[in-house]
């Protein structure tokens, strides 16, 4: 068994009004059904959704507020899930609710030892 | 309470408190020396009491002055021996003070304090609950022994290398530092969750026992919310949970102590009392930023006492179920996470949720799925129910099994 991250990206360009509170509720319980579901089988290792907040730093000690601006994608929230190989790590990021909007996307990688693996 | 009951009763409450202070105060050198004075006490009591001298008018403080004068005698043959022997010996004096303490802070804080040491990681879980009962909560080998449904042997044998265990390692008799407080607590938690359960859920059929271990463990685990430094949110979700559990001890055993499933339970023997208070210390969990497994467990153990069969009710379970499985996998919470799912979106989704848990070796994985194919595929029910009862292994488990299968 291999360890893999799943990224969630949100498109910020395309989405239009933010989601209503019913709206964000009912995104939740899919978030949680699917992460629920591969804890299920023993399989999360790790991870959570991300706030809304945040900085980026920059070379020369710049650093800006988020959500920014000039990011088209926007990272929702990581898990970190426990797999045979891709291409099950693969199949259980498919289930990732944050699928269903146009214009996102989860990247899916394998996690190495140390930094240079 | 007459007096047949006496000594009994009071042996039940006094003896464990009488073990913690003389325990504390001597040592884990001294454990089995501090168990003697326990134990002599009580005989002390019963000879003099039966033989003539009637109840004294305080009986406790009778006894906690007969411990006292024991441990006393016992130390002064020491001292005798440290004092006169050994400094003709080595050359060396000193002079002691027995403060023997049997305040009723100080037996609260010795059995505190005792909790901490007996739930030391160092020793086996099975052993911690073992020494808990012994020494917490003065159990008899005997009794032990019947609840682990094993013999006396083995439990001595268990207790007496604890017990080394603890003294090798000078695991001390004390309250942890604040800062370490709520990781030592974590231990301590996880065995007064497994005394429970081993009361709830285990295979003995001697009712009374059962409930007995379930009981002490509540009351552990109040000692810990009625104490400042150890009521944390964590400690009252906990005991609600247990509250939660407890309430429905009598309609979940029959008469002969088999279990009556759920579904099944007259749910006019729940006891009202135990779910109010079990949601008192729900509300007083809900406090901090942290939401521990016992909280999580709680939940669903409170939308467990309503009757109710709504989506609501079941919406709530699988969402807890979703967490606390992030929290901590078992393969029966990923069972009834599956259960819960079936009830809160729908049967076909939870079958194919179902079938990914690969949980091919247990009985019950095989029965949900049986229970879920119930209404869909009647030839898929059957075999899976006909393979749960394979491996079913408890003649309990089979009956149930059998049960669904011969209403399909």
């Amino acid at each position: 068994m291999d360890e893999y991250l799943i990224l969630m990206r949100l498109d910020l360009v395309i989405r239009e009004t933010p989601p209503s509170p019913e709206q964000m509720q009912q995104y939740m319980k899919q978030y949680q059904d699917w992460v629920g579901g591969i804890a299920a089988q023993n399989k999360f290792v790790g991870g959570t959704a991300l706030s809304l907040e945040g900085k980026v730093i920059k070379p020369k000690d710049v650093v800006t507020d988020g959500p920014f601006a000039e990011i088209k994608e926007w990272i929702a929230g990581f898990i970190t899930i426990r797999a045979k190989d891709f291409d099950e790590a693969v199949s259980l990021a498919k289930g990732c609710p944050i699928l269903n909007g146009e214009g996102n996307s989860v990247e899916v990688r394998r996690l190495t030892d140390g930094h240079h693996g | 309470m007459d007096d047949q009951q006496l000594i009994p009763h009071l042996f039940r409450t006094e003896y464990r408190k009488i073990v913690s202070v003389l325990c504390k105060y001597f040592g884990w050198e001294g454990i089995e020396t501090a168990e003697d004075i326990a134990s002599e006490t009580f005989l002390t009591a019963a000879q003099t009491w039966g033989l003539g001298g009637g109840i004294p008018p305080n009986p406790t403080a009778w006894l906690y002055s007969v411990a006292k004068n024991k441990a006393k005698s016992h130390l002064q043959r020491n001292h005798l021996y440290k004092t006169k022997i050994e400094p003709a010996l080595t050359g060396t004096k000193n002079t002691v003070e027995y403060p023997i303490d049997l305040s009723p802070q100080n037996i609260i804080d010795s059995q505190l304090q005792m909790m901490f040491a007996i739930c030391h990681p160092s020793i086996s879980t099975e052993a911690q609950i073992g020494l808990s009962l012994r020494i917490l909560c003065g159990f008899g080998i005997e009794e032990i022994a019947n609840a682990f449904l094993t013999g006396k042997d083995t439990i001595n044998k268990r207790l007496f290398r604890a017990k080394e265990i603890l003294r090798q390692g000078k695991i001390s008799i004390e309250f942890p530092p604040a800062a370490e407080i709520e990781q030592r607590l974590s231990p301590v938690l996880t065995t007064i969750y497994l005394l429970f359960n081993e009361g709830y859920y285990s295979v003995s059929q001697n009712k009374v026992l059962r409930k007995e271990l379930c009981l002490e463990a509540m009351r552990l685990c109040t000692m810990l919310v009625e104490n400042e430094t150890t009521n944390m949110p964590q400690v009252n979700a906990l005991l609600s949970l247990m509250c939660f559990h407890a309430s429905r001890f009598e309609a979940r055993l029959d008469r002969d102590g088999s279990i009556v499933l759920y579904q099944q339970q007259d749910t006019s023997l729940w006891n009202a009392e135990l779910i109010s208070k079990g949601g008192y210390f729900l509300r007083r969990a809900a406090t901090g930023d942290k939401l521990s497994k016992y909280h999580l467990e709680a939940g669903i153990a409170w939308w467990n006492t309503q009757h109710t069969d709504s989506k609501e009710k079941w919406e709530n379970i699988l969402q807890y179920y979703n967490r606390l499985l992030q929290i901590e996998y078992s393969p029966i919470a990923a069972l009834n996470r599956t259960y819960a799912l079936s009830k809160a979106n729908s049967k076909e989704e939870a079958i194919i949720e179902a079938e990914k848990l690969e949980l091919t070796g247990n009985h019950f994985y095989f029965a949900l799925l049986g229970e879920l194919y119930k209404d869909i595929h009647r030839q898929k029910a059957i075999e899976n129910f006909q393979q749960a009862l394979r491996l079913a292994r408890t003649q309990t488990d089979k009956q149930a099994i059998q049960k669904q299968l011969d209403r399909l």
